[in-house]
């Protein structure tokens, strides 16, 4: 793959990958060039055996769909930390607390009153006809009057002071077991670097996660705690992992659909000692699987009446039902106009630049711009269905382009950014590799918590600016460090 | 605690439980095959344990012939049975997975270990060697969760919901192990045995690991009604009924306890317990050892069925 000339994190713009002298390298990275330099390759080898050993044994798998051979795969872990500093990181923290309240003010809105329907900010046609726009929300507020709950916003970097925001995940997004247990096994495979670098925790997510979801808990009882459970599809889902790692750390129930029932609009799980009422369930299954009495049909996995007892007031999902027309990347495409028209703020974090393919004229730049663009598609997640340009054949294109023509509505296209590497341990030694950030913002009805760091993820491919994990990324541990 | 949950666990400790009992099983059963005949090496070792292991169906099933390898293969690596010691692991790696959060991340550790290195001897035996250290491994990786869970689950509904179920499954295999070799294990008076069954009865011990204990509990010679004695009524013994029935016992009143309920699973276990406990070794005999164990094989499983009725699993 020919590597695009682009930002990196350790040396700038300068090339010193090769280089022994301490020139040029950022001031934030200068500890861990040391500490680089100080490594020889054996124990660089050792140390990055002996992380996969450890993922290996605790059972930090995911599945990766449409791969029967290996069901369970452990994600590359990449022992050179992604170092941000805390000016930087101060600034993206505003930034995201700015762009969660309004993915929060314009779901309200979307579900409610539709002012920016009516003030023509968002064509109303690209909401209501959204498949992501869920009817059943139309005229609800939950609990609390949070919607998304748990957002995980993907950020990129292309330069000294350049972030974008690349995705909003507002539905379940995943992968914060990984930051930290890559935290954890961090701490245990350097303990000297940690001791020379001060890295702020990222250990009281669990407990921030707790907090919120007990301020949403549609019961106010004094003096005890509302019941709260993480509702999985099963072990066979991708994150279940995940799943169970954050029950067991929240200490709360990991229940499946079947654990639960609902009488009188009331869930209960079903124990040992007989039903017990659920308060807020913290779910990871999408959707269209959570009640089979109103979406999909042939779900086993969800729990009937469920969304007839969250419309009755008695239960919390979070994510709130509908969050979908959120992160939908037709709208993302609006969403400076969402952030001024909500906040009255001019946006902290920026926007990829992004051509709707729904409209004509952006749609005949994209067909003629293919190879150097990436298309997505509006309501794709996980890396699937998506088109590098400047990494595809000719055939591929042409193959897309006839997609695109066929479904122009379906898709959005972004020019393909030069994402910022940074140093990464492979076979052939330290090399650049493309990264970008996954953040995750916490907001409850009171508040939002926002944890100093979140999940990077690294395309171990040299060149490849794809960093999904279902198609072969990695993740490194990520510092917030002072300086 | 969800019911599933506790039906995870409970399963958890049968499954361990099965598959440490089949490595001994087949241990032992090595060993007496191996004898020369004239010492009562017996030809037909190996359907017994298939017997002991309650398998014999499930093997003609296969069609494959009775010897040494092919049933070591079905009973250890075989992925089609599903009470192969893989297929136990595999299943309580499984359950645990789904239970996750129930289990101490050392407990978990151990069974995600313990499935990860048997399941890479794959699904065929290639040696001797290989099975010997299978079934070391097998029953070091038993030890290791016991000894995991013991020193680090809280004493509560999960640690207790994990040990009834391995002390079900104890007594199960326990009983079907006395009720394969019965004919051997009849008073002095009866005609049948003699010194030439002296293998066949320290084969039970050892399968349950007790050969040195006899010595210490009846300082005696090898006598098949004191090995009957031994594996029924004394509360020595982990692997005796009685202990298994000690131990239902004590783990449902533990639950009980907790949840301020009892339910016909104890009243089964009671009655069970009573039994053994006021029970003596003539008596059994006058009543017919077989349909004893016979009898006490059908109320265990009932016991195991009443348990997961009461918890709603």
């Amino acid at each position: 793959m020919q590597a695009l000339p682009a930002f990196d994190e350790m040396f700038g713009t300068g090339e010193g990958y090769n280089s022994q002298s301490p020139d040029g390298v950022t001031a934030a990275y200068r500890a861990i060039r040391q500490w680089l330099a100080d490594s020889p390759a054996e124990l660089m080898a050792a140390r990055r055996a002996q992380a996969e050993l450890f993922f290996r044994r605790i059972g930090i798998t995911f599945a990766v769909y449409g791969d029967a051979q290996a069901t369970e795969r452990l994600i590359p872990f990449d022992i050179v930390p992604r170092i941000i500093t805390r000016p930087e990181w101060q600034r993206l923290e505003k930034g995201l607390k700015q762009r969660v309240a309004a993915l929060n003010m314009f779901l309200a809105d979307v579900y409610g009153a539709q002012e920016i329907l009516k003030a023509g900010i968002v064509p109303a046609e690209l909401v209501l006809m959204n498949p992501a726009y869920c009817l059943h929300m139309v005229g609800r507020q939950p609990p609390g009057g949070v919607w998304v709950h748990i957002a995980g916003i993907d950020l990129v970097r292309t330069g000294p002071d350049e972030f974008f925001v690349l995705e909003d995940n507002a539905r379940t997004p995943s992968g914060v077991s990984y930051m930290l247990e890559n935290r954890e096994v961090m701490l245990k495979l350097v303990p000297d670097l940690f001791d020379q670098v001060k890295v702020a925790p990222v250990e009281t997510y669990p407990e921030k996660l707790l907090e919120t979801l007990a301020s949403v808990s549609p019961r106010k009882q004094r003096g005890s705690h509302p019941t709260c459970v993480l509702l999985t599809p099963g072990q066979y889902n991708s994150a279940f992992y995940e799943h169970s790692f954050l029950a067991d750390k929240l200490g709360i129930e990991l229940v499946e659909g079947n654990d639960l029932f609902v009488r009188d609009d009331i869930v209960f799980m079903r124990t040992t000692e007989g039903p017990q009422r659920v308060d807020v369930i913290y779910r990871r299954l999408d959707d269209d699987f959570i009640d089979p009495l109103v979406f999909n049909p042939g779900s086993m996995l969800g729990v009937p009446g469920l969304m007839s007892a969250y419309a009755a007031g008695n239960v919390t999902l979070a994510n709130a039902v509908g969050t979908g027309i959120a992160d939908d990347k037709a709208i993302y495409s609006y969403m400076p106009d969402i952030v001024r028209f909500y906040t009255g703020e001019e946006p902290i974090l920026a926007n990829v630049p992004t051509w709707r393919c729904r409209e004509p004229e952006a749609l005949m730049y994209v067909l003629d711009h293919l190879p150097e663009l990436v298309v997505k598609e509006v309501d794709g997640s996980g890396g699937y269905g998506m088109l590098v340009g400047p990494h595809a054949s000719k055939t591929t294109i042409a193959a897309f382009a006839a997609k695109l023509k066929a479904n122009p509505e379906k898709f959005i296209a972004q020019p393909t950014l030069a994402l910022s590497t940074c140093p990464t341990a492979t076979d052939g030694g330290i090399a650049a590799r493309h990264v970008d950030l996954r953040p995750f913002v916490l907001t409850g009805s009171d508040g939002v918590r926002i944890v100093p760091g979140g999940l990077t993820r690294v395309a171990m491919t040299a060149g490849s600016l794809v960093v999904n994990s279902s198609q072969g990324g990695g993740t490194k541990d990520t510092w917030i460090i002072d300086g | 605690m969800l019911s599933r949950t506790a039906g995870n666990l409970f399963w958890i400790g049968r499954y361990l439980e099965r598959a440490d009992f089949s490595a001994r099983l087949i241990e032992a059963t090595q060993r007496l095959a191996a004898l020369p005949s004239s010492y009562g090496g017996a030809s037909n070792a190996w359907e017994s344990a298939l017997a002991a292991a309650c398998q014999i169906d499930a093997f003609a099933a296969t069609g494959l012939a009775i010897d040494e390898h092919e049933v070591t293969e079905f009973l250890t690596l075989n992925a089609g049975n599903p009470s192969s010691i893989r297929s136990c692991l595999e299943a309580a790696r499984s359950n645990a997975r789904a239970v996750r959060t129930a289990l101490t991340e050392e407990a978990w550790e151990a069974i995600n270990t313990a499935w990860l290195e048997v399941s890479r001897y794959g699904t065929h035996l290639s040696s001797r060697e290989t099975l010997a250290q299978l079934i070391e491994y097998v029953k070091h990786a038993v030890a290791a969760f016991d000894g995991a869970a013991n020193r680090t689950m809280l004493r509560g509904d999960a640690f207790w919901f994990i040990n009834l179920g391995a002390a079900i499954e104890r007594a199960d295999n326990s009983a079907r192990l006395l009720d394969v070799k019965y004919h051997l294990l009849l008073p002095r008076d009866e005609p049948v045995g003699g010194s030439l069954d002296y293998f066949q009865w320290t084969t039970i011990l050892r399968t349950v690991s007790a050969m040195t204990a006899y010595r210490w509990v009846y300082n005696d010679s090898v006598k098949p009604w004191l090995v009957a004695d031994l594996l029924i009524l004394n509360r020595q013994i982990p692997r005796s009924l009685a202990a298994c029935y000690d131990e239902i016992l004590r783990h449902l009143d533990l639950l009980a306890s907790h949840s301020g309920r009892r339910g016909p699973a104890h009243r089964l276990a009671s009655a069970g317990h009573a039994r053994l406990a006021g029970g003596n070794i003539d008596a059994i005999f006058g009543q017919g050892l077989h349909e004893f164990l016979t009898q006490f094989i059908i109320d265990n499983n009932r016991l195991g069925e009443a348990i997961a009725e009461q918890y709603l699993f």
